[in-house]
């Protein structure tokens, strides 16, 4: 019986090119990207500052932090699916991320002149932009999850919180396009909020989507 | 020393050559593989779940062959093929738990309903009667966890056995009901 199964999975062998699995993990990104970019444009609307605040650095800070959080959560999605590879480095790459803008914020904060410091931390959309990004999100959760099933995660709460992670920075990426929000506490508090909450839904979820 | 290194090696290269669509490879590979896998499931899987040790070696080739390219050459294969073993191994240890706690559970509470009024329901004679087919000391055990709805650690003092050992052994016995009178499976 399974020297049948050994020949038949043998004589069916096809050559796996080394990159195989990289190309796999960009497909997916990207049809994630799709789904959410559309729907950033569709539903949100760019800023319609946009032109303008490219200029800006807040702009970009808000560009780099998630970007940067995102290309981190599909490291991390990677290494855990990989069976035996360990995804320590991303997560010190994520906590490292996340205190410098914790930093940089502060001193944001502290700089400011004391009738400035409340709009920098709720600005005017504190309770909605979590719920946007988690709205932006879920194109990259569904993305992720289908990836990593074809994939080999051997540690599926792990694998299903660096999918959440992941989607919820990528999502926050989508989000900074429409987001005219100038505060960089603001970032730190209710982005970093949005993308943890993506990280839970992906923990909760992992166990059972992503079983192979 | 030299032994787990030259057989890292050895697979390594075995692996490599499959990746780059060689079968004969790949056919020794598996082959080498299914032998190690048979053995490292039948240590670890107790003896009400030994009949599954080749379908858990079927089932892990496969896999191994569906997700051969989440190797990555610059880790160690040995890890790799470990870390899908294991995986295998837990997968099968979870689903046969749930599977059997599901029917247990069942009938133990048929057991504790014992004053339902019910149809369905066993009344109390029956259960004794029952309750006698076990050995005298699984049926003190169960008895006193399922029918009286003792805690389980006084039990197990009572007895002067372990949690886990009181744990087991009603188990035990609550499934020889089951196999015995438990039509609902």
């Amino acid at each position: 019986m399974t020297d049948d199964l050994i020949a038949r999975l043998s004589d069916d062998l096809k050559p796996v090119a080394p990159a195989a699995l990289l190309g796999r993990v960009a497909g997916f990104v990207l049809a994630g990207l799709l789904v959410s970019g559309l729907l950033m444009l569709v539903w949100l609307g760019p800023r319609p500052d946009f032109a303008g605040a490219v200029g800006t650095s807040v702009f970009w800070i808000k560009f780099g932090y998630t970007l940067l959080l995102g290309l981190v959560g599909l490291r991390a999605v990677e290494r855990l699916g990989r069976p035996g590879a360990s995804a320590r480095s991303t997560l010190f790459g994520a906590i490292a991320i996340a205190a410098v803008l914790a930093v940089v914020a502060v001193a944001a904060y502290a700089g400011a002149p004391a009738e400035a410091r409340h709009a920098m931390v709720v600005g005017s959309s504190a309770l909605l932009c979590p719920f946007y990004i988690v709205a932006l999100s879920l194109p990259f959760l569904v993305a992720g999850g289908a990836l990593m099933r074809r994939l080999a995660p051997t540690n599926l709460w792990l694998a299903g919180a660096a999918v959440g992670f992941m989607a919820g920075a990528l999502g926050a990426w989508v989000y900074s396009f429409h987001c005219t929000e100038e505060g960089l506490p603001f970032l730190a508090i209710w982005y970093s909020l949005g993308i943890l909450v993506m990280a839970g839904i992906g923990t909760l979820l992992g166990r059972t989507w992503l079983r192979w | 020393m030299s032994a787990l290194p030259a057989l890292e090696e050895r697979l390594r290269a075995l692996m490599l050559a499959s990746l780059a669509g060689d079968a004969a490879a790949y056919r020794k590979l598996l082959a080498e593989l299914s032998v190690r896998l048979r053995g490292y499931f039948q240590r670890r899987l107790r003896a009400d779940l030994s009949g599954h040790v080749e379908d858990l070696v079927q089932e892990t080739l496969l896999a191994i062959h569906a997700r051969r390219m989440t190797y990555d050459a610059n880790l160690a294969f040995t890890a790799w093929f470990y870390a899908i073993a294991r995986y295998k191994l837990v997968d099968l240890l979870r689903r046969s738990r749930r599977a059997v706690q599901v029917p247990v559970d069942d009938l133990a509470e048929l057991l504790a309903d014992e004053a339902d009024a019910t149809g369905e329901a066993v009344d109390r004679r029956d259960l004794e009667l029952m309750l006698e087919t076990l050995p005298e000391h699984t049926r003190t055990l169960v008895r006193k966890v399922k029918i009286e709805e003792r805690p389980i650690a006084e039990v197990a003092e009572a007895a002067q056995m372990s949690e886990s050992a009181v744990k087991v052994a009603v188990h035990r016995g609550v499934r020889a009901l089951m196999a015995r009178f438990g039509g609902r499976q």
